[in-house]
């Protein structure tokens, strides 16, 4: 069945009006291949509304490792006319149009082998692999390492975290809160951590500039926190439903005043759910805030993943002394402070303090050593390098496939602190090329200026929407040639 | 055993500020609260917000956590939430939680949270040296409005109340015993304490001679488990008399109880 298919890749497309069940059928389908071993990538693509509008599921399959979604359909599966038009032009030669609706009818075409969709969740699955978003199994992190609570206030796309975990609340355990506003939000986490409870909170950049000033508190005060910051289309409210990468720089200097803290940006499902337990791990072993920064393709795509519960450990802090023990009394505050907690406005104090606070770099330095803050993908030996960071890994590492010549992949996992050996080492005298989802190209920025190496060739996209693998090959292979 | 509840931090409020008034009604209340074992010393936690009033948790020996302006009541909310059995206090001012952080003040009334907030109410920003605030009253000629304030002020009692508050009171600074009557019968409340404390600001807005002469306690008698009357009581013409005491004190589920459930 695989004639038609770009090599060994087939993409599905279902479309049709907010409330049909597009999404749905998509999953439903792309789940019955998963479960069937196939590699399956799903997109969404949806308007910021509730009833009508046109919603677009798209799948991508494989027997083997899929990394992203193609443009081009094999089949498009069409609740109204509306959607036949729209996609008309995406349709490969000799693909199939399914029309008819609603759209559970799909299961009359003969060569589709998800024909039966009624009795689908009756049928044995493949359950070594999940299908999963990157929102749900960074969720899926943070409870392997122990979460007490996550806080937040609903903004797309980090809502469906929020839903997640809400669902997986126990009377003794997890609590999940939804307080007036992100200030509210992030405050009553610090009193959380305060008192000794392992907290989360997640927004999208938005809310988190409205959580600024008390993320800067958490550094001042060093208090553990982890903040899911979800990117989309920017700035302001922007394009509440599409992605970008372009809060790098903000995030990275978010809060004001210098105080250490960490930035892990992952690139799939997998590493979403690592960079979850990592995050909660490292915010308790170096009192600092952690943020794990995603984006709307990251959060709500699906892909194919195994999500490994017993490789995580919860590693507490013994040193940390909370309100509620004897003898001890515990001082916290956004003031500059001495060791007990006292305000100060002495310089020598003030400095000690700064000193105090910046004395764990060298630790958290030390801790990266064993972390993959920036991986090495594709052919390590190449002199042709694609760097990239966040959910550009998926849309790269598929575009690969087609690569004319062969290509190391320098995935920037870590954003702070930045390992600049390692990447200076991987991008020195090569031929580089920068991807981003961005127009001011911040990681080639970032890469300057911390290694002094000026990436000329950069492929920025600003227009909302994914990196499309083909796309990406084709500039590529076209700027190596 | 003895509690030692000053620390060497020196006391940097304007000479005969009544926060001093207030730092030690609340140092004899906790003092009384925990020898008749009603609190552990070491479950009580005193927030702060940022204004004058949030230099207290400096010249308190006991868990204390100043947060940012106005944000104290979140934090305080995050603490009772992760340790049930905490007793959590917060002091402070009408810039910090009537001001920048009053969404946070309705919101916790609304939940019923298990805490305790004590206004120091000045009607006046007065550490960043002396503007008009949500409690100024219309007309006030203040550094920001040098012509006289053209806003009415909050009713901070009726804005709690009418937000679900289940314990609401007011108290005057000078009344050591009033005052620290007033925060205990709060910390013994189960639910969310709201108390006024009327701190008349000498250097920026001095109403001492105006509140003397108007302040009465109310009766023993007077009913404090209808909301109809304490919104009523809390109204009062402020230029006529103003009441002090408990107007508002009933029994409600709380939000760490519900969240527990």
């Amino acid at each position: 069945m695989f004639e038609n298919a770009q090599k060994d890749i087939l993409t599905i497309g279902v479309g049709g009006a907010a409330g049909d069940g597009v999404k749905k059928a998509g999953i439903k389908i792309a789940d019955f291949l998963r479960g069937r071993g196939y590699e399956v990538y799903v997109s969404f693509e949806y308007p910021s509304l509730i009833r009508g509008g046109h919603n677009f599921t798209r799948l991508s399959f494989s027997k083997n490792r899929i990394w992203c979604d193609h443009s081009k359909l094999d089949i498009l599966i069409a609740s109204n006319e509306e959607s036949v038009g729209l996609h008309r032009s995406e349709l490969k030669e000799g693909a199939k149009i399914i029309t008819d609706m609603p759209l559970p009818k799909i299961s009359e075409n003969p060569e589709i082998i998800f024909s039966d969709i009624e009795n689908m969740s009756k049928m044995p699955f493949d359950t070594k692999t999940e299908l999963i978003d990157g929102n749900t199994a960074f969720a899926k992190g943070l409870q392997a390492a122990g979460l007490d609570f996550y806080l937040a206030y609903p903004m797309t796309p980090a809502t469906s975290i929020l839903h997640y975990l809400a669902s997986k609340q126990t009377p003794e355990g997890l609590k999940v809160i939804q307080p007036e506003n992100e200030i509210s939000v992030i405050n009553m986490a610090l009193g959380m951590a305060y008192a000794g409870k392992r907290a989360a909170v997640g927004t999208a950049t938005g809310g988190f500039a409205l959580m600024q000033e008390a993320f800067s508190f958490a550094g001042m005060a060093e208090l553990p926190l982890v903040v899911a910051v979800a990117q989309r289309q920017a700035p302001a409210t922007g394009v509440p439903t599409r992605s970008s990468q372009s809060d790098l720089r903000f995030v990275i200097h978010a809060g004001h005043g210098e105080f250490p803290r960490i930035v892990i940006s992952p690139g799939d499902s997998e590493e979403s759910f690592r960079a979850g337990a990592d995050a909660l791990n490292l915010a308790w072993k170096f009192q600092v805030p952690v943020i794990v920064l995603l984006d709307k393709i990251l959060s709500e795509h699906l892909m194919t993943s195994v999500l490994d519960e017993n490789s995580i450990s919860i590693e507490r802090n013994e040193n940390i002394i909370f309100p509620g023990t004897p003898e001890k009394i515990v001082k916290v505050t956004s003031y500059e402070h001495d060791e007990n907690g006292f305000t100060t406005d002495k310089p020598e104090d003030i400095k000690k303090a700064v000193e105090r606070r910046f004395e764990k770099m060298g630790k958290i330095e030390e801790e990266m050593q064993n972390i993959e803050t920036v991986k090495i993908l594709g052919d390590k030996e190449s002199e042709n390098v694609v760097v990239f960071f966040g959910s550009t890994k998926c849309p790269v590492l598929e575009a690969s496939k087609y690569f004319d010549k062969p290509a190391k992949l320098v995935q920037i996992v870590w954003l702070e602190p930045f390992d600049a050996e390692k990447v200076k080492k991987e991008l020195e005298n090569k031929r580089v090329i920068c991807i981003e989802g961005n127009h001011n190209g911040q990681l080639a920025s970032l890469i300057r200026e911390k290694t002094g190496i000026e990436i000329k060739d950069k492929i920025l996209k600003y227009n909302s929407m994914p990196f499309d693998p083909m796309e990406l090959a084709e500039k590529i292979n076209s700027l190596w040639s | 055993m003895e509690l030692n509840l000053g620390t060497k931090i020196k006391i940097t409020w304007c000479p005969g500020c009544p926060n001093s008034q207030i730092l030690v009604a609340f140092r004899r209340a906790v003092t009384e609260l925990v020898s008749e074992e009603k609190i552990k010393i070491e479950n009580l936690v005193a927030f702060a917000g940022i204004g004058c009033h949030g230099k207290i948790s400096d010249y308190l020996n006991i868990n204390s956590f100043t947060s940012l302006h106005g944000r104290l009541i979140p934090a305080m909310t995050g603490a009772k939430c992760a340790n049930p059995e905490l007793t959590i206090v917060g002091f402070s001012g009408d810039g910090d939680s009537l001001d920048e952080g009053v969404e946070h003040l309705i919101h916790s009334a609304k939940r019923n949270s298990d805490i305790n907030i004590f206004i120091h109410d000045n009607r006046v920003f007065a550490l960043t040296t002396g503007q008009a605030d949500a409690l100024s009253p219309k007309g006030f000629k203040s550094k920001s409005t040098p012509f006289g304030s053209i806003e009415e002020p909050f009713n901070p009692l009726l804005l709690v109340l009418s937000a679900g508050a289940t314990f609401v009171a007011r108290t005057y600074a000078g009344d050591f015993d009033g005052t620290k009557r007033i925060m205990q019968e709060a910390v013994k409340h189960k639910g969310f304490s709201f108390v006024d404390i009327i701190q008349p600001c000498l250097t920026f807005f001095d109403t001492r001679d105006y509140f003397k002469e108007k302040i009465y306690w109310l009766g023993e008698d007077f009913p404090t488990n209808d909301l109809k009357v304490a919104m009523e009581k809390v109204q009062e013409k402020n230029n006529e008399k103003v009441p002090l005491g408990i107007f508002y004190n009933i029994d409600k589920p709380t939000f760490e109880e519900e969240l527990y459930k």
